[in-house]
């Protein structure tokens, strides 16, 4: 194998990483907070990036053609959507069930998540079919000895880990963290000292989800297209790779990441005759890890009550 | 903990509220099967409605519900002969019977997700991965010119088993969200992998044999009364009794000390273990019994409909499946059926829902889960002496 293809396959795998770290930071903050798993939160990015696709359709419209311009606006725009309908479902679903066994929890997100997907194809204007997204980078690239350097690519990982960064500061530095990840050791005690819980909460479920509109609008600006059903492929990614590094960890949910899509294109590279079981080989994986490390590579730190 | 109790109703229950239920019930759904204007249907959702909340509210609910639980026994065969009655009724319609058919092996699914859910509280994601196993082996074994159809069936269900054996490790070792990731991360790999090779058949799917019997080709019309019938009437009369059958076993299963040790290692694993019950044992049995019965529903469902693709057992469907068990009552059986006939039917039978049903069931769990999180038809408490009266 050249090293070209090699790079090729480097780049693929840092591209994928970083994207689904985007979507396991999520489950893993909501996690932190709550103890439980919001299943929906694949299919919010997913609405999340239809929002930014509206929002590029009606830019689009008003004659703003700037690309910069227009990412940005949809950044904003399917971000901030996204944080207002994590906010929402964590006050409405996800918070009334919290005395309820944790499976119900489960069970209301992923009938959400469904709900969500299923109202996407059903009511938005042709949503059956995948809609072509704008390629609104610079699509030059850099030819390294037999590999293509994409321009478009760089960015994308770029602005990708430059999130999770600023994600890691946030809840080391700020005041905002702090109260978070109290909230997230001990929500009674937290709540005794002042923290205002609510608000904590939702602001988790709001930043969460957040992050995952980021790597929605990144799937679709790599991919060219999306789709309704994006988001139940990516969510599960997601909720697998945040599982494998061990929920309630930031650094288990990166590490998750960059294993699954190590995973995958390992996959794609070493079976060759069948590049279409990268998604059998991965899953297959994660079930072996879930059998050797039961709490994931970076377990949580809990005791059983005896 | 009021989940474990010694039922003593205050004065003997008559069978009437029963066998009259019975009666409702069946005359009830052969009008569901056959009515076919939009109106019709719509007339007796709001009938079923209206009785379900002057059930509620004048008490006749419970009445019934006592009458059930005095005499069990003689009301499950009352319920089994009215459901071959409405069969009987039927024999010539071929969609009615479908549908019907097509309930009983959806209810049949239940059952087993509901030694899963409803008893040892494990999740299984992959229901329709299972219910997806026993019809691809149908499907392969129904080829096989020598292997006897029926045991294709048992095929169907212990292949399904074995798949699960290969979960079984990772499954007993995590608990919570890490048991639900194994199970989802199954589904979809089962479903990506039937559709990835070309062996069974890829994204096209295969076609299914037919159930044959020593001397009772499935595919053949029975004449009845020098009437012909659909051959659909061959296997909802093999699953109506299938499905008496499978749960008389989980019944009895539930009743026995395996069932209190299910319930004992849903309600506290710790407390289990302190009173020597092997956590491990009680799920491993729970699991691979469960994916039997989820097997063997889809070894005949692929045989009914004779045909099978990946589309047909995607996460989705296994969410449609799990909507069943709750919407019914985690561990009750009765509650399954009720369930199963809604999820199965009211889809079937208003066309313009068709296209807005995971929509709708989804919306519908999520509500059952906000308001009334015991499902439909809650599990009654635990019955120690089926038929005791006072004093005795």
């Amino acid at each position: 194998m050249d090293i070209g293809l090699l790079a090729q396959y480097l780049a693929n795998g840092i591209m994928l990483g970083t994207m689904y770290a985007l979507v396991a930071v999520g489950f893993t903050l909501f996690f932190g907070v709550l103890d439980v798993i919001k299943f929906s939160h694949g299919d919010v990015l997913m609405l999340g990036t239809f929002a930014g696709f509206t929002v590029w359709l009606g830019l689009e419209a008003a004659g703003i053609s700037n690309p910069w311009v227009q990412l940005v606006l949809i950044l904003i725009a399917s971000m901030a959507f996204t944080a207002a309908a994590g906010a929402a479902i964590a006050k409405y679903l996800v918070l009334p069930l919290k005395k309820a066994p944790p499976l119900n929890t489960l069970l209301i997100t992923l009938m959400l998540g469904t709900a969500i997907r299923e109202a996407v194809r059903l009511f938005y204007p042709n949503g059956s079919n995948p809609k072509a997204f704008p390629s609104l980078l610079p699509d030059a690239s850099v030819d390294l000895g037999g590999f293509l350097l994409r321009a478009d690519s760089v960015i994308l990982v770029v602005a990708g880990l430059g999130l999770i960064t600023g994600l890691n500061l946030m809840l080391n530095r700020t005041r905002l963290g702090l109260a978070i990840r109290a909230v997230a050791q001990d929500e009674e005690t937290a709540r005794t000292m002042g923290i205002n819980y609510m608000v904590v909460v939702l602001a988790t479920f709001g930043i969460g989800s957040g992050v995952a509109a980021f790597a929605g609008i990144m799937n679709g600006l790599y991919y060219n297209e999306i789709n309704f059903g994006m988001g139940l492929l990516l969510g599960l990614i997601g909720f697998s790779a945040a599982i494998v590094g061990g929920l309630g960890n930031l650094y288990g949910a990166i590490l998750g990441g960059f294993i699954f899509a190590g995973l995958q294109v390992v996959g794609s590279a070493l079976l060759p005759f069948a590049s279409a079981y990268k998604d059998v080989f991965a899953f297959a994986v994660v079930i072996a890890i879930m059998a050797w490390k039961p709490t994931g590579l970076i377990p949580e730190r809990t005791s059983d009550r005896v | 903990m009021t989940d474990i109790a010694i039922d003593t109703p205050s004065r003997p229950k008559g069978w009437l509220p029963g066998v009259l239920t019975i009666l409702f019930v069946a005359v009830y759904s052969w009008a569901l099967l056959i009515a076919e204007e939009d109106w019709e249907v719509m007339g007796l959702i709001a009938l079923a409605a209206a009785v379900v909340v002057l059930g509620l509210f004048t008490g006749l609910g419970n009445k019934v519900k006592a009458s059930w639980s005095a005499h069990e026994k003689p009301l499950n065969l009352g319920a089994l002969i009215g459901v071959l009655a409405v069969i009987f009724t039927l024999s010539d319609q071929h969609f009615p019977l479908l549908m019907l058919t097509t309930t009983l092996l959806y209810f049949l699914a239940s059952l087993g997700l509901n030694i899963q859910f409803g008893y040892t509280g494990m999740v299984n994601f992959a229901g329709a991965a299972f219910f997806g196993a026993g019809a691809y082996t149908a499907a392969v074994f129904g080829n096989v010119e020598w292997f006897p159809p029926l045991l294709t069936l048992v095929a169907g269900g212990l292949v399904a088993m074995a798949l699960g054996l290969l979960l079984v490790y990772p499954i007993v070792r995590t608990t919570g969200h890490y048991a639900a990731v194994v199970t989802i991360a199954f589904g979809v790999l089962f479903k990506t992998f039937l559709e990835v090779n070309e062996i069974l058949g890829g994204p096209q799917g295969l076609m299914v044999n037919s159930m044959r019997l020593p001397g009772w080709d499935f595919n053949n019309s029975p004449t009845l009364f020098g009437m012909e019938a659909s051959f659909y009437f061959n296997y909802a009369v093999f699953a109506a009794i299938l499905v008496a059958v499978i749960f008389t076993f989980v019944r009895r299963m539930e009743r026995s000390w395996l069932g209190l040790h299910m319930d004992a290692v849903r309600l506290d694993e710790t407390a289990a273990a302190c009173f020597g019950i092997s956590i491990h044992r009680t799920k491993i049995l729970a699991f691979l019994s469960g994916n039997l019965i989820l097997g063997i529903a889809g070894a005949l469902y692929g045989m009914m409909i004779s045909f099978i693709a990946p589309t047909s057992f995607t996460f989705s469907d296994s969410l449609l499946m799990v909507s069943i068990v709750l919407l019914g009552g985690m561990g009750s059986p009765w509650g399954g059926a009720i369930a199963a006939a809604i999820v199965v039917l009211l889809p079937e039978k208003l066309q313009i829902l068709q296209e807005y049903r995971f929509l709708l069931f989804a919306v519908l769990v999520m509500l059952v889960l906000l308001f009334r999180p015991d499902g439909l038809l809650p599990r009654q408490i635990r019955n120690y002496f089926p038929g005791a009266r006072n004093g005795q």
